[in-house]
């Protein structure tokens, strides 16, 4: 059974269909790339899964349970982590603080939620920045951030919304180090990204979308070759040759 | 020991032997006043300062403590100081219904919500003559005529106060109370149930609000709407208290307090008698003027800027030298 499904999953805003009837799954280690030009409904999608928007129809399944209209926090709490694609840091705290805020999400006391903090930032790189607040932080410590505070959840799927967005070619490198090292600790992942050296690399299979609607599935090389997703980055006279 | 704990021990010695060096009644009610504005202003700075629900109607609670004391009294025939254990809990029913309103706004509108509520609290007062006596207002007779019961009484639950959000401010709750502050949405995305726990931040709030103005009703005697439902002397003086002290730290209320209180009787008084008695009317202009000093050079208030006033300070002497 899969980890995690979601089902003829569509999301109208009024009379956009911005996500038109789109289904996956995602196995238990794997992880899964969803790539699509710009406003092809990648992030509408993610604000689907934790109920940012209430969906119009479809259903979202997480370890055999319906997740569909459950409130944020609690999909959160299920196992279900999220980074966000615009950072969305808490400004003001630090680092360290930051990150502690998140671990009390699977631990009470203070001095608990500290150590999983202080193991998550290790794991991501940022203990030598623990101290500092949060807004001091360039582009690629915020987007490591990001992570480190989902980790700290403690999930089982993880969302990663263009993470390596905007960041140096030595950063794309160490992300995409990173997300093998998330995976190797059990974590599925599904990610958005429209870097393909991170997509291809990291990806399992990869889900294409176009205006909402599903384009290509299977195999980075698969998804590479098809016409349709060539079309779609490309125009119309390079899916032809 | 640290500075700040040898600080702290000193400001709690003198305030313990204050009354008993200091036998002027005007003086110690001056102290008392303090310390219940302490209790308001650090409510106050849970709710809008830590958790970022700046409220425009603490007056709410305030009046709802100071009404369940002095409706003890005159409907039920009972002591007045038992409003020290209701007035806090009906004053977090209270909250419990406010936040359910006023939590479905965010931001500006949440605090336009609690202004208008703090306006509704008021007239409720006013017109419910069966129950508050209207205009006509509250009297009762305070238990001691000596003020050291009431020092000792306030002083206590102020220490309280702070302590009790000290420690808030230092466990889950308070963590969580920041993350929410700072961006809801990525709270809420972090397992953070931002419903859940903006009110037990207003409870908590509205807690020690209501609790202060029990203890108003037990030392004044007398209450009326205009009084502990006012929007001047309570809801916005609580904003004040906090910003001229310094939003979202432990200690910045209690300095707020001691400031506002103090510029307060200073007008009122006009000036201890030695300016003209006109001078007594200007008390909000100043209020006004210390608001926009604060915002423009101290953003944020005496206790956050410490670090700044000091250095300033310094610097000048250096110059003179």
């Amino acid at each position: 059974m899969a980890l995690f499904e979601v089902k003829n999953l569509t999301k109208k805003f009024g009379g956009l269909v911005a996500v038109n009837d789109i289904s996956f799954q995602i196995h238990e280690g794997e992880i899964l790339g969803l790539i699509g030009p710009n406003g092809s409904g990648k992030t509408t999608t993610f604000n689907c899964i934790n109920n940012f928007f209430p969906i119009t129809s479809g259903d979202i399944i997480f370890k055999g349970q319906s997740i569909k209209g459950m409130k944020t926090h609690k999909i959160c709490q299920l196992g279900i982590g999220r980074t966000f694609q615009v950072v969305k840091p808490l400004a003001r705290l630090s680092v360290l603080d930051n990150v502690t805020a998140a671990a009390f999400c699977r631990v009470n006391s203070i001095v608990e939620a500290r150590d999983v903090a202080h193991e998550v930032m290790e794991f991501c790189n940022l203990l030598a920045v623990k101290d500092r607040p949060a807004k001091s932080l360039p582009i690629g410590g915020r987007k490591r951030l990001e992570i480190a505070r989902a980790l700290a959840t403690k999930p089982e799927l993880l969302l990663l919304d263009e993470t390596a967005a905007g960041l140096t070619p030595t950063e794309v490198d160490e992300a995409i180090e990173l997300i093998k090292k998330i995976r190797e600790n059990g974590v599925s992942i599904l990610i958005i990204e429209h870097i393909m050296k991170v997509i291809m690399t990291m990806s399992d299979r990869i889900h294409a979308i176009n205006f909402g609607q599903t384009i290509a599935t299977g195999t980075p090389e698969e998804v590479a070759n098809n016409p349709a997703v060539i079309e779609a980055y490309l125009g119309e006279d390079y899916a032809k040759g | 020991m640290k500075k700040s704990s040898i600080t702290l021990l000193i400001v709690g010695l003198f305030l313990l032997g204050f009354p008993l060096a200091v036998h002027s009644n005007y003086y110690q009610h001056l102290l008392i006043i303090t310390f219940i504005w302490v209790i308001i202003g650090s409510s106050w700075n849970l709710l809008a300062g830590y958790t970022g629900q700046v409220s425009f109607g603490h007056a709410i609670f305030f009046g709802v403590g100071a009404y369940t004391a002095g409706i003890l009294v005159t409907k039920l025939g009972m002591s007045a100081w038992w409003g020290m254990l209701f007035g806090g809990f009906i004053a977090m029913a209270v909250a419990l219904f406010v936040g359910w309103v006023c939590f479905r706004l965010r931001g500006p509108y949440f605090a336009l919500a609690t202004l208008a509520g703090g306006e509704i609290f008021r007239l409720i007062a006013t017109n419910w003559e069966e129950l508050t006596d209207g205009m006509v207002g509250i009297l009762i007779i305070p238990t001691f005529r000596s003020k050291l019961p009431y020092y000792y009484l306030s002083l206590g639950l102020a220490a309280a106060c702070i302590y009790a959000i000290h420690r808030i401010m230092k466990s889950k709750w308070g963590y969580y109370f920041v993350s929410i502050r700072e961006d809801q949405d990525a709270a809420e995305s972090l397992g953070i149930n931002t419903t859940l726990y903006k009110n037990i931040s207003l409870l908590v709030s509205a807690f020690f609000t209501g609790l202060a103005g029990a203890f108003y009703m037990n030392y004044m005697g007398f209450i009326d709407p205009e009084v502990v439902f006012s929007l001047h002397y309570i809801s916005i003086m609580a904003i004040l208290v906090g910003i001229v002290g310094g939003v979202a730290t432990i200690m910045g209320p209690a300095v707020g307090a001691l400031v506002m209180v103090g510029l307060q009787e200073t007008f009122r008084s006009s000036f201890f008698g030695l300016a003209p008695a006109w001078v007594s009317q200007g008390h909000a202009l100043v209020f006004g003027l210390l608001v926009i000093f604060v915002i423009m050079f101290l953003a944020n208030g005496i206790v956050g800027d410490w670090e700044k006033i000091k250095r300033y300070v310094l610097r000048r002497k250096a110059f003179r030298i």
